[in-house]
């Protein structure tokens, strides 16, 4: 937290005496990195206090509000949400494969065309077994192998329970995309395909943008929208309630529409988690695909071309 | 070594003293750097538009870059087993291999280092490993102990070329100016008086002792960086043995090559004799064996089971797309080997150099099988993702980084051996007293 909040005082600092230095000598406008033309001052000027208490004037022509500075700093970015342990649940009985959830997513996190954090799975348990869809998303696991692996703690598990990925520290070895059992990573092979505008934001952990080439990706429960007291977008998205998502020490999720005690639901539900023999522990369970909404090959109709054509 | 007794001090010297390109030296040598040239072409394409360039995609996230760099680091163990083990079990016909396997370490691992950081997705973050370094992660265990085997490895190719260098900077006629600078500036303090030789083989024997365990890390810690996943495949327990048998096979391979070449090339044979070929024969397949018997265990005990998540893994590799390579692997990197040099007849010079390049290739494909075929069998289903990431195959980049490096490698050893003689001089000359005063 310091070192962010010491580089944030550095930049304003740098800014104003950048700014200052412009009105002396230049006519460029020190905040504005494409539009090369020239500002003219205006002769109206404001006072401001500098750092290290001192008030200074400067014109306010050259006074620019900078859009993208990070609301919350690194270190807090890697604590964590005080006092929660996010959980999801995700109900197969419930899925029909519309991919609502994966649009909202994908667009929310400015992904690049071809890449999905969460995959609608066609799963099938053995060979007489039915087949059913499921939604997976990063398991956000409480012994995650992705943290173990990672040689730069560009990944990291929070107290909250979320796991997120740093992409200014990541150096993309793929050692954590070996070691995810749930394949649930996604790596930005070349440059992402962003707008001008969201590729120079300031990267956060918290909202996973702006994707940076190189470096690996995936769902992370929308920590920023938690911050705002709102559900994640694949939440929100889903028109059937597939997803609810929660707190474990509230004990209570809700998909929006619904809400129920986490421990009832679970219990009720007879939920599970995925791969429970890995000891990887995940905070997203899943209710089986009993007494379903919808038979599973309505589903089939949502299907990506691609897949189709690898069945 | 009976050859040897006849000849004088002054025809030895002379016969290993480094020599100067020849025609063919020199098309080596252009052949080598052209691919190197292109590796690097292909490498600037691939840090301007990221590692698009490769086929590697989300599920096949590692390539014949990490092969090639499990290959690199199986072949620089050789090092430590010619050096230090043969040296430490005093083995007496040593002498004309340490430098070979000496360089072949040193370059290899370099390379090793070079080709890991050509598959980072973000090169220029390499010092985060030492700002933001965790220990829990295999790859900074790598990191350590892969720089503390090229230390080592180094300064014991430094340590035991020092007497060479004196007498190369002595030969100074003979050799003309190209190096002397070189030279003295390497080892222009070497006098080779008792005190500076106690140093020397106190040195020696250490990095002897401290190499091994290094050696045995390096690999074992690469075994790991796959064995501490939960991929079919490379969930075993056995695969820091598995990797170092195999390291040691492929190294000794190399080595057998190696002799081959540069005792045709410089008119070796009355140090590298028939006895060397005969005797390394007979180690190889010694290693081949050995090697075998870890992949019986490798792939036989899990076939017995077949476990779900294996099952897909290991019948694509006995029977399906990956078989021809597989077997390939198995029978041309080990099960032919082993037959060729088991009679005497295949220890001679020409059918050992066979056999090892076949070791060596054979080794080569096993790093690929070792490396892809598990990362195209997930746990869950490859659904959602553009259709190309259910497969790979290398890109012309990548294959094109790949051979340049392993160019690069032969040309650090050609290189060397062009500045430095390849079979110690020194060593030969005292090997030769002591067998004219025991005799
Ligand atoms: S790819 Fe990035 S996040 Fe993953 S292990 Fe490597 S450095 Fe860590």
């Amino acid at each position: 937290m310091e070192n962010k909040s010491t580089s944030r005082r550095q930049f304003l600092a740098a800014g104003i005496l950048a700014g200052i230095a412009a009105g002396c000598s230049s006519k460029k406008n020190p905040f504005d990195k494409y539009a090369g033309d020239d500002v003219k001052a205006s002769g109206e000027t404001v006072k401001l206090l500098s750092v290290d208490g001192e008030i200074i004037e400067m014109d306010k022509a050259f006074l620019k509000p900078v859009p993208d500075l990070p609301t919350i700093s690194n270190s807090e970015e890697r604590k964590g949400i005080n006092g929660k342990k996010f959980a999801m649940v995700i109900d197969l009985s419930r899925c029909k494969n519309v991919g609502a959830c994966k649009t909202a997513c994908n667009h929310a996190h400015q992904l690049s065309p071809g890449q999905n954090w969460i995959k609608v799975l066609e799963m099938q348990d053995a060979d007489h077994t039915a087949p059913y869809w499921q939604p997976t998303t990063c398991m956000h696991c409480d012994s995650p192998p992705c943290v173990k692996v990672c040689p730069v703690d560009a990944t990291f598990k929070r107290q909250d329970g979320i796991v997120l990925i740093d992409s200014d520290r990541c150096i993309g070895c793929r050692f954590c995309m070996a070691a995810c059992p749930y394949s649930t990573r996604v790596f930005n092979w070349g440059e992402p395909v962003l707008e001008k505008e969201v590729a120079e934001q300031h990267y956060s952990c918290e909202t996973s943008i702006p994707q940076k080439k190189g470096t690996v990706s995936k769902c992370d429960f929308c920590p920023d929208m938690a911050r705002k007291g709102e559900l994640p977008h694949c939440v929100s998205a889903c028109p059937n309630g597939v997803y609810f998502f929660g707190d474990m020490n509230e004990d209570s999720v809700t998909n929006g529409a619904e809400t129920f005690r986490f421990s009832d639901l679970i219990k009720d539900k007879a939920g599970y988690r995925l791969m429970e023999d890995l000891g990887t522990k995940p905070r997203v369970y899943y209710l089986p695909p009993v007494n379903r909404n919808f038979p599973f090959e309505s589903g089939l109709e949502n299907e990506s071309p691609e897949d189709k054509m690898t069945h | 070594m009976e050859n040897s007794t006849v000849l004088t001090s002054e025809q030895i010297t002379s016969d290993l003293l480094p020599q100067k390109f020849g025609k063919r030296g020199m098309i080596w040598t252009g052949i080598l750097l052209l691919f190197c040239a292109f590796g690097a072409f292909a490498y600037y394409r691939q840090l301007k538009y990221g590692l698009v360039v490769t086929n590697m995609r989300d599920y096949v996230s590692w390539g014949i870059y990490i092969s090639n760099f499990v290959f690199f680091v199986a072949i620089s163990l050789v090092g430590s087993l010619i050096t230090a083990i043969f040296r430490l079990a005093n083995v007496p016909w040593r002498t004309p291999l340490t430098r070979i396997s000496e360089i072949i370490a040193v370059s290899a691992i370099t390379f090793a280092a070079l080709i890991i950081i050509v598959d980072m997705g973000r090169p220029e973050r390499l010092l985060n490993l030492f700002i933001h370094g965790r220990l829990q992660s295999p790859i900074i265990w790598d990191v350590i102990v892969i720089s503390t085997y090229f230390c080592l490895s180094l300064f014991l190719l430094y340590i035991t070329l020092l007497p060479d260098i004196s007498i190369l900077i002595n030969a100074r006629e003979k050799l003309g100016k190209p190096f002397s600078k070189l030279y003295r500036w390497l080892a222009s303090y070497w006098k080779g008086t008792t005190a500076q030789e106690k140093i020397r083989n106190r040195c020696i024997t250490i990095i002897c002792i401290v190499i091994i365990p290094v050696a045995f890390s390096i690999h074992t810690v690469t075994s790991w960086l796959f064995a501490t996943t939960y991929r079919p495949g490379w969930d075993s327990t056995n695969f820091g043995a598995y990797f170092i048998s195999g390291a040691f096979l492929v190294g000794a391979g190399g080595v057998v090559v190696a002799m081959y070449i540069f005792r045709r090339y410089y008119n070796l044979e009355k140090y590298i004799t028939e006895k060397h070929f005969e005797k390394m024969g007979r180690v190889v397949v010694l290693l081949a064996l050995l090697y075998l018997y870890f992949n019986i265990n490798e792939y036989l005990v899990p076939a017995f089971k077949m476990k779900k998540p294996e099952e897909a893994h290991l019948t694509q590799l006995f029977a399906g797309e990956y078989a021809p390579l597989f077997w390939f692997a198995i029978l041309v990197g080990m099960i032919i080997p082993i037959f060729i040099m088991l009679f005497k007849k295949g220890r001679k010079p020409l059918p050992m150099f066979i056999a090892g390049v076949m070791v060596v290739v054979g080794a080569w494909f096993k790093r690929y099988l070792i490396v892809t075929p598990t990362l195209l069998h997930p746990f869950l289903p490859m659904e959602d993702v553009p259709a190309s990431y259910h497969h790979y195959f290398p890109s012309w980049e990548e294959w094109a980084i790949a051979m340049g490096s392993l160019a690069g490698v032969l040309l650090i050893i050609t290189f060397f051996a062009r500045v430095f003689p390849i079979i110690s001089i020194y060593k030969t000359l005292t090997d030769k007293n002591e067998t004219q005063q025991s005799s």
